[in-house]
C-alpha cells in the first residue's frame, strides 16, 4: 500500500477538521426541531389573564353543522364544506349588553341568536326573533353575518351571507327582524364567506361590501360542471366577484362594484376596513385564498385604487384580516392568517406593520412564533390582560377526522402542480375520512413589544383542539375584560371568559354616530396615556374571518390611572377629543351634530 | 493560433437556473425576498471559497456554489421566513462536498443533500418549494424548452428523459394499481420543484455514474425508489414526513450515493483515470475543460 503524500495527508486532516462544523450543523438542525423557537417562556410565565371555557355554563348549546353538496363533488366535499361556522357580536336589543349570533350551514339546522341575560348566561331567541331558519334548499346555507344599523333607526340590523342568497334582516323593534332583502335590492346569489359594513363615501349611511369565494354562477347543490375549483394554488383569479353595494337611503342599495373598482375575483375569504393611510377615507383590505392580499385605497369616496403596498410579492392563502395597533404607535397594523404544516408548507402568517405613509408599503414583521399557527383561520387583536398592548388570539385547524392519516400527502401532489389541472374538482384525490391539519390547538399570543410574541395558550387555559374558524371579542359582562368567542366548524363554539389579573385599568368607549352611521362603524379612536403610549382601534363592521367584534372599543391602560386624551375620528370626518375621561368604566360618546 | 475551447457546460446550467430564478421572481415573486437570495448565495460562495482554500490550498471555480445558492433560494421555504436556515442549508450543501467523499469524489448532489438533511432533521422548520408557475402554461413551456435544450447541449438529456419516462410509467402504474385517479399522480411533474429536480439535481455530472447506460439505469432506480416511497405513503405507512414531502429528493439522496460509491469502487484508483464521468460532456476532449483545480467539489 502506497502511503499518502504529505500533501494528501494534510488535505485529509483538513477535511476532517471541516467535518467538525459539518456534523455540528447537522446536529444543530436536529436540535432546533426539538426546541420550539419560542424563546420567551420566562417572559410569558405570567400572562396576567386566564381564559376559561364557560360555554356550557353560559347556556350556549349551539352546534354547527357543515353543509352537504351535489354528489358530483363528493370526493372533495370535506374541503368545500369546511366553512360556515361564524360568530358576530351586537347589542341587538339595545340593553347595553353584548349578544351573540352564530350561523349554521346545513339545511334544516337553525342559526342561533343568544341574548345576553346579564348574569353570565345566554338564551337563544333566534326563532322568536325570526333569524333562525335561514338554511333551506333554494336559498342556501349561512356562512356568516355582520351587524350594522343600515337605516340609522338606532337598532342593529343583520346581514347574513351564504352560499346562496344574501339576506338583510331589519331589526324592527329590538326583538323581531323582518326580511327586507328584496326591497333593498340585495337579493343576490353569492357564494360568500365574508362581508363588512363600511360607509365608504361618508354620507352617514352604511354601505356593504360582500366578498365572494366560489363563482356566483355556481349552485353547489345543482352543479352543471365540476370545474369549480381555483385554477392556481398561488395566483388564482377565477373566484367569485366581490360586490360593493352603495346604500342609497330609504332602505335601498345599488351595486357600484365596477364603478368603484373593487370587484376582485381572487377567492376572497375576509375583508376589513380602516383608514390605513390617514387620508380620512376608509380603505378596504382583503385576505385572498390562493393569492396575494389586496389593499383598495379609497380616493375620496369616488373610487378605490388597488394599491401596490408590497402585498403582491407574497402569494399565500389569506384567511382572515385582523386590525390592531401592534406596537402602540397610533396606527392600525394588519394580521393575516395563512397555512403552515410541518415539512409541507410554511406560508407563514403575515403581521404587517403599517408604514404606508413613510414607505408606501406594509412591512411584514411576523416572527417565527406568530408566523406559524398551523392552518390558521380567524384571529383578533385584543388587550386580554389590560396591560396596554394587544394580545392576539388565533383559531386554527382545518378538518379533524381520521387521527392517524391525513390528506397532506395528497395535497402536496396537486398543490405543487400546475393549478389549471385541478380546476376540475373531479381530478382531486378523494378526501374520504382523512384529516387535513386537524386537531390543532388555538394560539394565544402574548405581546412582548419589539421582542416578539409568546404563545401562552396552554398557560392561560386555551386547550381545545376544535376546528376553529371565527373569533370575536366582546366584554360580555361589562366588567372591563375582553372575552373570546370562537365558532368551530361542525362542532360546538367555545366561549372563553376572560379573567385578567387585578391591578390593570381599562376604559371602554361606546360610540354612537349622529352625522355618521348610528353604529359608528368606521370610527377610529386613539387614546394617549400618561406614559406617552398611544393605542388605536376601529369600530369594525366585520373583521377577522366570518366574525364581527363588539362595537364598543376596549382599551387596557395598565397601571395608568389616567387617560390623557381620547381622539375620535368619526366616519363623517368629525374629530372629537375627550380630555381625562373616567377610567375603569364604559364611556358613552355621542358624535357632535 | 489556439483551438477554441468548448464552453464549460456549467455555464449553461448556471444560465438556466438564473433564468428560472429571474422569471420566477419577476412573475411569481417566488424567491420570497431578496435577503434570502443574498444569504443563500453568499453562504454557498463564501463556504466554497473558504473550504476549497482550506482543504485544497486554492479557491476553486465558484460557479457550482452559485448554482447551489440559487437552487436553495428557490427550494427552501423556512418557517417564519427566517434567514439562518439559508445559512445552515448553504453550509451543509457545500461542506458535504468536502466531508462526504469517497476516493476524492463527493457522493451527494450538494443541494439534494442539504434539502434532504433539513427535511429529515428539521421538518418543523423547513419545507420545500410549493409555489407553482402560476396557472400559466406558457411559463411551463418556456422552462421546459430551455431546460431540454440546455440538457441536450450539455449531454444530460438522456437523464432527464429517462427520469420523466420512468416517473410517468411507474406512477401511472401505481395509480392504476391503487385505483387512484391518474392526474394527481403525474401532475407533480408540471410543478417547479420537479423541474428544478430534473434539470439541476438528477443531472449533476459530478454525482452520477460514468457509463451512459448505467446513468440511465440509476435514474430509473431513483424513479422506482421514489415510486416505492409514494406507494408507502399511499398506504399510510408511517414514514418521516420528509419522505411524504419530497419523495424525489429522498430517493435521489438514497440511490445516488450508493450508485456513485459502487461506480467509484469499480473504477481505477485515483490518479489512474480522470474522475469526471464520461458521457456528460460534449466530447472526451471537452471533459478536461473543467478546470482540474476545481477537483470533485465543484458541482451544484
Amino acid at each position: 500500500m502506497v502511503p499518502p503524500s504529505p500533501a494528501q495527508a494534510t488535505s485529509a486532516l483538513r477535511r476532517a477538521l471541516v467535518a467538525i462544523p459539518f456534523f455540528g450543523a447537522l446536529g444543530f438542525a436536529a436540535y432546533i426541531d426539538r426546541e420550539p423557537l419560542d424563546a420567551t417562556r420566562a417572559d410569558a410565565a405570567n400572562p396576567e389573564f386566564v381564559l376559561r371555557d364557560e360555554t356550557q355554563r353560559a347556556g350556549i348549546t349551539f352546534v354547527h353543522h357543515r353543509p352537504t353538496f351535489d354528489r358530483k363533488i363528493a370526493n372533495v366535499e370535506p374541503h368545500v364544506a369546511a366553512l360556515g361556522a361564524s360568530v358576530s357580536v351586537a347589542d341587538f336589543d339595545g340593553d347595553g349588553w353584548a349578544d351573540l349570533y352564530f350561523t349554521n350551514s346545513a339545511f334544516g339546522h337553525p342559526n342561533a341568536l343568544y341574548h345576553n341575560k346579564h348574569d353570565g348566561t345566554f338564551e337563544d331567541v333566534a326563532a322568536s326573533a325570526g333569524v333562525a331558519d335561514l338554511n333551506e334548499p333554494g336559498v342556501g346555507v349561512s356562512m356568516g353575518s355582520v351587524w350594522g344599523d343600515f337605516d340609522n333607526d338606532g337598532r342593529e340590523d343583520l346581514l347574513v351571507y351564504r352560499y346562496g342568497y344574501l339576506t338583510l334582516l331589519k331589526n324592527v323593534d329590538g326583538t323581531h327582524f323582518a326580511d327586507v332583502t328584496e326591497a333593498a335590492g340585495l337579493k343576490r346569489w353569492m357564494n360568500s364567506n365574508g362581508a363588512i359594513w363600511v360607509d365608504y363615501d361618508r354620507d352617514g349611511l352604511l354601505d356593504l361590501y360582500v366578498t365572494a369565494y366560489f363563482r356566483s354562477d355556481i349552485d353547489l347543490w345543482h352543479l352543471t360542471t365540476t370545474k369549480i375549483m381555483h385554477n392556481s394554488f398561488e395566483y388564482a383569479t377565477n373566484g367569485g366577484k366581490n360586490v360593493l353595494f352603495h346604500n342609497l337611503g330609504g332602505g335601498k342599495f345599488a351595486d357600484v362594484t365596477d364603478q368603484m373598482g373593487v370587484g376582485s375575483t381572487r377567492w376572497t375569504l375576509a375583508a376589513a376596513s380602516a383608514d390605513f393611510n390617514d387620508d380620512g377615507w376608509p380603505d378596504i383590505y382583503l385576505a385572498n385564498d390562493y393569492g396575494p392580499e389586496e389593499l383598495y385605497l379609497n380616493d375620496h369616496g369616488e373610487r378605490f385604487t388597488l394599491s401596490t403596498a408590497g402585498l403582491e410579492a407574497e402569494s399565500k392563502s389569506g384567511m382572515s384580516v385582523a386590525l390592531g395597533d401592534v406596537y402602540n404607535r397610533g396606527r392600525l397594523d394588519v394580521f393575516v392568517t395563512n397555512i403552515s404544516e410541518r415539512g409541507y408548507l410554511f406560508q407563514n402568517n403575515n403581521l404587517r406593520l403599517n408604514v404606508l405613509n413613510e414607505t408606501g408599503k406594509f412591512r411584514n414583521v411576523a416572527d417565527p412564533v406568530v408566523a406559524d399557527a398551523g392552518w390558521a383561520w380567524g384571529a383578533q387583536f385584543g388587550d386580554l390582560n389590560n396591560d396596554g398592548s394587544n394580545e392576539l388570539f388565533v383559531a386554527n385547524g382545518f378538518i379533524s377526522a381520521d387521527r392517524t392519516h391525513n390528506y397532506w400527502y395528497s395535497m402536496s401532489k396537486i398543490a405543487g402542480a400546475n393549478g389549471a389541472l385541478f380546476e376540475d374538482a373531479a381530478s382531486w384525490p378523494a378526501f374520504g375520512n382523512l384529516s387535513l391539519s386537524g386537531y390543532e390547538p388555538s394560539r394565544v399570543y402574548l405581546s412582548r413589544g419589539l421582542a416578539g410574541w409568546a404563545d401562552v395558550a396552554a398557560r392561560v387555559g386555551v386547550t381545545d383542539s376544535l376546528d376553529g374558524r371565527a373569533v370575536a371579542l366582546a366584554d360580555l359582562s361589562n366588567r372591563g375584560a375582553v372575552d373570546v368567542i370562537v365558532a368551530d366548524q361542525n362542532q360546538r363554539p367555545v366561549l372563553y371568559r376572560n379573567q385578567p389579573a387585578p391591578g390593570n385599568h381599562w376604559i371602554e368607549l361606546s360610540l354612537h354616530g349622529s352625522r355618521s352611521n348610528r353604529s359608528a362603524i368606521g370610527a377610529e379612536v386613539t387614546i394617549t396615556t400618561r406614559d406617552g403610549q398611544k393605542q388605536r382601534r376601529v369600530v369594525d363592521g366585520g373583521m377577522g374571518f366570518a366574525s364581527q367584534n363588539d362595537r364598543r372599543l376596549h382599551f387596557g391602560i395598565g397601571r395608568n390611572e389616567f387617560v390623557d386624551r381620547v381622539e375620535i375620528r368619526w366616519p363623517s370626518g368629525e374629530r372629537q377629543t375627550l380630555q381625562n375621561p373616567a377610567i375603569d368604566q364604559i364611556v358613552t360618546v355621542q358624535e357632535p351634530r | 493560433m489556439t483551438a477554441k475551447r468548448p464552453l464549460d457546460p456549467r455555464y449553461l446550467i448556471a444560465a438556466l437556473i438564473t433564468l428560472v430564478l429571474v422569471a420566477a421572481q419577476l412573475r411569481y415573486h417566488m424567491v420570497g425576498g431578496y435577503a434570502r437570495l443574498a444569504v443563500a448565495l453568499g453562504t454557498c460562495i463564501v463556504t466554497e471559497a473558504l473550504l476549497s482554500w482550506f482543504v485544497r490550498g486554492k479557491v476553486v471555480n465558484l460557479q457550482s456554489a452559485y448554482i447551489s445558492g440559487l437552487s436553495l433560494t428557490l427550494l427552501l421555504k423556512p418557517q417564519g421566513g427566517v434567514l439562518y436556515l439559508f445559512v445552515l442549508g448553504g453550509f451543509l450543501a457545500i461542506a458535504s462536498k468536502y466531508v462526504l467523499q469517497y476516493r476524492n469524489n463527493h457522493l451527494w448532489n450538494p443541494t439534494n443533500f442539504a434539502i434532504s438533511a433539513l427535511l429529515l432533521l428539521a421538518p418543523g422548520h423547513v419545507s420545500v418549494l410549493s409555489h407553482q408557475w402560476g396557472n400559466d402554461i406558457v411559463t411551463n413551456l418556456v422552462i421546459w424548452t430551455f431546460g431540454l435544450v440546455i440538457a441536450s447541449r450539455v449531454k444530460v438529456l438522456h437523464l432527464t428523459l429517462t427520469y420523466v419516462a420512468c416517473f410517468l410509467v411507474f406512477n401511472g402504474a401505481r395509480a392504476l394499481a391503487s385505483g387512484q385517479p391518474l392526474m394527481p399522480e403525474i401532475a407533480p411533474l408540471t410543478g417547479p420543484m420537479y423541474q428544478l429536480f430534473i434539470f439541476f439535481m438528477i443531472t449533476d455530472p459530478r454525482t452520477i455514474v460514468r457509463d451512459r447506460r448505467w446513468q440511465m439505469v440509476v435514474v430509473a432506480i431513483v424513479a422506482a425508489v421514489e415510486t416505492a416511497i409514494r406507494f408507502a405513503s399511499d398506504q399510510g405507512t408511517p414514514l418521516p414526513v420528509a419522505f411524504n414531502v419530497g419523495p424525489a429528493f429522498l430517493a435521489l439522496a438514497i440511490v445516488g450515493p450508493i450508485a456513485k460509491f459502487i461506480d467509484l469502487r469499480r473504477s481505477p484508483k485515483p490518479g489512474a483515470a480522470a474522475t469526471a464521468p464520461a458521457g456528460v460532456y460534449p466530447s472526451a476532449a471537452a471533459a478536461p475543460s473543467i478546470p482540474r483545480s476545481v477537483g470533485s467539489a465543484a458541482t451544484s
